[in-house]
């Protein structure tokens, strides 16, 4: 065990912003897909930007996948941000169908929204803090915490937190909350 | 729905901000990363950098702005100007963009839109259309295309845009309004959301705006007085718009 962040690296961007949130909070992070690291942190964030089916794809190669779900299994805390979120359910609509690693049970299914992608700020229920969301598809599970106009963005279960929000595109509302997850552990 | 946005646009050329006078409070005027920081701090909900000057020559430079945005920034930001491949739109969000803007390159080739959003997703890409007289001009709105403006707009959210950025030519500088009819035209046609973009002269035209538009792009009437951005979002707010609540900053 260390105080090191890990952010799980599957191939697509924006973990670099991820670490910057992480440096301005003054915790050392490393991007890697490497399993023992991945098993043996003290926090992880499992960031989200792409496409189900590639990250799915990238996850199992490596081995980070078995890592997380091993992980979850021992009660080690997981941040999974968008993507990662959704990467976290049984399945996903997405790309026509994606088994994801079932650290929770629930599904992932198209927004049915007037405008798809949702881009921008929304007050989160129960929270009343406004965060930044940039998705097309959204999680429906039983595990379900906090939501905006009915849809699901937050999903908690034993060590395991999810957001399809991003909390390190959230200004300082979006530190805040990251601040709040890793003093959790 | 996602509550309105307000999103400064810099223009950037060889790495350095342009246009724009009366930067108080800041030391360098022409430093991108102090501005973006400036600009967040003040309530801009998202920003966009466009590389106005966009050589070859200037892609390197482009991206290391990049990276030192994204490590300081922490709302989202968008970059345009220069992304003629998937390579291109890839080095620009690695280095830490959430989004690319597409112009010319996506009018020479539509299947570009397609490409990008297949590896990063629609809501990673920007459609920029620069509208005037019906149609669509490109080489930064300096030639006329054929293509019809609306029946564009269509195309790019059919192709996978996850955004439309949408300038009028006629407006653009004018600080007389936004082109209403216009934004209302793209918007009633496509399913994504819509950034109104060219004429903003003051709060009631960026509140007009916000009422047909998913977000509105402001730059002279921030860029002359910066700090008065938190003033412009309250004066919008008493136009009856409600934007996103700001968060103190604390430590």
């Amino acid at each position: 065990m260390n105080d090191v962040v890990v952010v799980v690296d599957y191939g697509a961007g924006n973990t670099r912003s991820v670490r910057a949130a992480l440096t301005h909070l003054g915790r050392e992070s490393v991007v890697t897909s490497e399993p023992q690291a991945i098993r043996e942190a003290a926090f992880v964030i499992l960031p989200g930007v792409g496409s189900a089916r590639s990250a799915m794809d990238h996850l199992n190669g490596s081995g980070a996948a078995s890592a997380l779900t091993e992980r979850n299994q021992e009660g080690g805390a997981i941040l999974g941000i968008c993507l990662g979120l959704q990467l976290a359910m049984e399945r996903s609509e997405e790309d026509g169908g994606v088994s994801g690693l079932a650290l929770l049970s629930g599904e992932v299914v198209r927004l049915h929204e007037t405008r798809v992608p949702r881009l921008g700020w929304s007050v989160v229920e129960p929270w009343g803090e406004a965060f930044y969301f940039a998705h097309s598809y959204a999680v429906r599970s039983r595990d379900a915490i906090a939501s905006v106009d009915g849809v699901t963005v937050a999903v908690r279960r034993d060590a395991f937190l999810g957001v399809q929000f991003h909390p390190e595109k959230s200004g300082p509302a979006g530190l805040e909350f990251l601040d709040q997850c890793l003093s959790l552990v | 729905m996602p509550l309105p946005r307000l999103i400064p646009c810099l223009d950037v050329a060889h790495g350095r901000v342009v246009k724009g006078v009366s930067f108080v409070g800041l030391r360098d005027v022409g430093d991108p990363v102090e501005l973006a920081q400036f600009y967040s701090d003040g309530g801009a909900d998202e920003l966009v950098f466009l590389d106005i000057a966009a050589t070859p020559e200037d892609s390197s430079t482009m991206t290391s702005v990049v990276a030192q945005v994204a490590d300081v920034l922490e709302i989202p930001f968008t970059v345009g100007g220069g992304v003629r491949s998937v390579e291109d739109a890839s080095r620009i969000i690695e280095a830490g963009a959430d989004r690319v803007s597409l112009n010319s390159a996506a009018l020479a080739d539509p299947s570009l839109i397609t490409a990008i959003a297949s590896r990063f997703g629609s809501q990673a890409v920007v459609v920029a259309i620069d509208a005037g007289d019906g149609v669509v001009h490109s080489h930064g709105g300096r030639v006329a295309t054929e293509i019809r403006t609306v029946p564009w707009g269509v195309e790019a959210c059919e192709r996978g845009a996850g955004e439309i950025l949408l300038t009028s030519i006629r407006q653009d500088g004018q600080r007389t309004g936004f082109d209403l009819e216009l934004t209302r035209a793209v918007r009633d046609a496509v399913s994504i959301p819509v950034i109104a973009s060219g004429g903003a002269g003051s709060a009631a035209h960026v509140a007009a705006a916000l009422r047909v538009a998913d977000a509105a792009l402001v730059a002279s009437i921030v860029h002359e007085n910066p700090g008065g951005l938190a003033g412009l979002r309250r004066e919008i707010e008493h136009e009856g718009i409600t934007l996103r609540p700001l968060k103190e900053r604390h430590g």
